[in-house]
């Protein structure tokens, strides 16, 4: 049912341009016979689409239908995401088939995705991430979504799923913490206490190295874990606002609270997996696991979602220690993912009914019965089927003033790639004239990103 | 008739080949992210909000700039690209003729032997950047577990240490184009006229006259496509790289085409800059083609 109301009304033309547009980025990439492959792999669906038929068929009639893009690609969200949309299927009568695409694709295709045909709805995440799309035109404010479930979220949530103009672009589904993951076993054997604060950690650290433990799990040859730790030591020693101010780049890179952060990294070091760089996170989780490793900072959708069944219950964590007394252990990570509505979506009136299904905490607590590492955002949110690590999350996450998303979903994703390389940069060589020229280096990338 | 056979395939070149590499280097002096279409105003008309990019505008020579002096992956990119096309030269592909050289002499068991040097080259590049993160994962690797360095005091990070990766993918990289030689060196090698190799022995030449005298010199046709194909080879270099970074850059391991595919897909786009990128490998890879076809046409005419 071709529709004219379908094309943006203030861009003529969107689809000649946006073919011209896609030609000339093939172009881009064709020049170069090597970068051919990316080109490939970055244009490839590598998902398969199942279709949720409402449970009363004859009220999807009435309720019309939609397509879901979903990046849900690993077994387990997957599932639970099907049962989510089977249930808002059936509560809405809105048919609902989703395309399953592999996440790191869906994510390197989002623009052209969001260019080209888009699902109605789409699956995405809060913060700057978001804010960056709907800046450009590309997602369509569901404020009349939120009048209704306004009352699900708290001021934290509603401001992660605000545009930079204000409306709202984004109904969150599920969030999880950054803090530092532990065996119980191995704390209880050993005696140690939860450090409090920095000096606490070093101790325990010393301790652990003397007990044959490495203090730390760790790796980053994936990119972003250790911007995690970045992220933290930020929170900690120069507070939130700072953090934002930074990643928006209203302060320098150059800045003397830069510098402050990798020195405290650096008298960490010592106690952090060597060879980093070369290893995927699931390997440093599983030498926690593995009981070769006392502790690790990461998020529990990553360290929980990785430990055996078997093993979970002895799984335990710990917020970051505090280091500047001003900002104590008021602020962490804990990123957010939901559902956005793109603006070329053919179908926004079903896709907005059921919007306004999935930002229930009914919605939540039936994604959330088979996923044992995040929670939901609902206002007081406690799903029967949380696990310790779960009911542990909520209290953490709310005991909070702010949390922050990430360092890859706060900043532009260039400025984020390019603090990557001198992340690894700073974990080969953590010494003070290494930490100047990253920083030097930091700042002049982010003068061309942000320019 | 002809003018068809001709023209065809000159009109595809032309579409799929001419008009995206002109079309790269007109991007090149943009800045654009991929979101709406390039306006034909220069990028300081337009205002600036901090962390949203301008619509796509007119930049000059901006990228190239940045390029040069900023970007902290461009010259140890284009570094080592030039060590891989050395290791190439030097050692992969000698290793390949060396290997063809010796099977073509009739050693036993040669068939196991070429299929077993040619088993990587049927291997597609990712799945061999996967076998060989098996063999150099730090703490389960084989090489480490094997020789005792895979603990957390001692391990050796082969593929996330800056000075040792490169090394390490240029090992996995050599013994596929070892094998691809090999092959195509075989080929011309059973092509060489016996009588020839024959008639220097007769008159008392050792093997290795005979080879460097008489067979190396009748090939000289072979010689030149694995020289060409060692070149390219080399500047178009990704895979392996691509697939043990997975995506993300590793330091140690930059290399232009893997930094124009970092700059123009993903998430968000820098397309200009990206472009300029591979606008400086296409001039990059023009040197060497240029060269050989060059000497290819200056052949022709003197016959």
């Amino acid at each position: 049912m071709p529709d004219l109301s379908d094309s943006v009304p203030d861009q003529p033309g969107v689809s000649r341009r946006s073919m011209l547009k896609g030609i000339a980025g093939a172009a881009a990439i064709s020049a170069v016979p090597g970068a051919v492959l990316a080109a490939c792999s970055s244009s490839g669906n590598g998902g398969g689409s199942t279709s949720a038929a409402g449970a009363g068929s004859s009220s999807a009639a009435a309720g019309g239908s939609i397509t879901f893009g979903s990046n849900y690609s690993d077994p387990a969200p997957k599932d639970a995401f099907a049962s989510v949309v089977s249930a808002a299927s059936g509560k809405t009568g809105v048919k609902i088939s989703v395309n399953t695409v592999d996440h790191n694709t869906f994510q390197d295709n989002i623009s052209n995705y969001l260019q080209g045909t888009p699902d109605d709805l789409a699956t995405w995440f809060a913060g700057y991430r978001l804010q960056f799309f709907a800046a450009q035109g590309l997602l369509t404010p569901i404020d009349d979504v939120w009048d209704q479930i306004g009352g699900t979220f708290n001021d934290a949530a509603k401001s992660l799923s605000k545009g930079l103009d204000g409306h709202y672009y984004l109904v969150p589904l599920y969030n999880y913490p950054w803090v530092i993951f532990y065996n119980k076993s191995t704390f209880q054997q050993k005696g140690y206490q939860i450090p409090k604060t920095w000096d606490d950690l070093i101790a325990l650290c010393k301790q652990m190295q003397k007990d044959k433990l490495i203090p730390f799990a760790f790796a980053e040859k994936d990119g972003w874990p250790a911007l995690g730790t970045f992220d933290i030591l930020n929170l900690r020693i120069n507070g939130y606002d700072y953090h934002i101010k930074l990643m928006k780049h209203q302060v320098p890179w150059t800045d003397k609270g830069v510098t402050d952060v990798f020195n405290q990294w650096a008298q960490l070091m010592p106690y952090l997996q060597n060879g980093a760089n070369g290893r995927i996170w699931q390997d440093a989780a599983t030498t926690l696991e593995n009981k070769q490793a006392g502790m690790m900072f990461q998020g529990s959708n990553q360290v929980a979602a990785n430990y055996s069944p078997k093993n979970l219950p002895d799984l335990d964590f710990f917020p970051y220690p505090q280091i500047n007394p001003q900002f104590g252990q008021k602020y962490m990570d804990a990123p957010t993912d939901g559902f956005m509505l793109p603006n070329k979506a053919k179908n926004p009136d079903p896709a907005k009914t059921v919007l306004k299904y999935l930002g229930t905490a009914e919605a939540e607590q039936t994604f959330l019965k088979t996923d044992h590492w995040d929670v939901g955002l609902a206002n007081g949110l406690i799903a029967p089927t949380y696990n310790d690590i779960q009911k542990k999350s909520v209290d953490a996450i709310s005991a909070c003033e702010a949390v922050s998303q990430f360092m890859d979903r706060d900043t532009v994703p260039d400025m984020a790639t390019a603090m990557i390389s001198q992340i690894q940069s700073f974990i080969d060589d953590p010494s003070s004239g290494n930490i100047a020229k990253i920083q030097k280096s930091a700042e002049d990338q982010a003068k061309t990103i942000f320019q | 008739m002809l003018t068809l056979l001709i023209g065809i395939p000159l009109l595809v070149d032309l579409a799929f080949i001419w008009f995206p590499a002109l079309a790269s280097v007109l991007l090149s002096f943009t800045q654009w992210t991929g979101v709406g279409s390039v306006h034909m105003k220069s990028c300081d008309a337009f205002p600036t909000a901090p962390g949203i990019p301008k619509p796509g505008c007119l930049f000059g020579v901006q990228n190239y700039n940045q390029a040069l002096h900023i970007y902290p992956a461009f010259w140890p990119a284009v570094r080592h690209n030039g060590i891989w096309l050395g290791v190439f030269l030097l050692i992969a592909t000698p290793l390949g003729m060396l290997f063809a050289v010796l099977i073509d002499r009739g050693l036993r068991g040669s068939r196991i032997y070429q299929s077993v040097l040619f088993l990587p080259v049927m291997l597609s590049l990712a799945l061999i950047g996967i076998i060989w993160e098996l063999i150099y994962a730090p703490d389960k690797g084989l090489i480490n577990t094997v020789i005792g360095r895979n603990h957390n005091n001692n391990l050796i990070d082969w593929l996330g240490d800056p000075h040792l990766n490169l090394w390490a993918i240029l090992v996995e990289a050599t013994w596929r184009q070892a094998g691809y030689v090999m092959v195509l060196y075989l080929a011309g090698l059973k092509s060489v006229d016996p009588s020839l190799r024959e008639a220097a022995t007769v008159d008392g030449a050792n093997a290795w006259q005979a080879f460097w005298r008489v067979v190396f010199p009748t090939m000289r046709p072979i010689n030149i496509v694995i020289l060409v194909v060692t070149v390219i080879e080399s500047l178009r270099a990704f895979d392996l790289v691509y697939i043990t970074s997975k995506g993300n850059p590793l330091r140690g391991l930059e290399l232009l085409s893997v930094s124009v595919t970092q700059n123009i897909v993903g998430e968000t786009q820098r397309i200009g800059f990206g472009s300029a990128l591979g606008v400086v490998l296409l001039v990059l890879s023009l040197v060497p083609i240029s060269i050989f076809l060059w000497q290819a046409f200056r052949k022709e005419v003197q016959r």
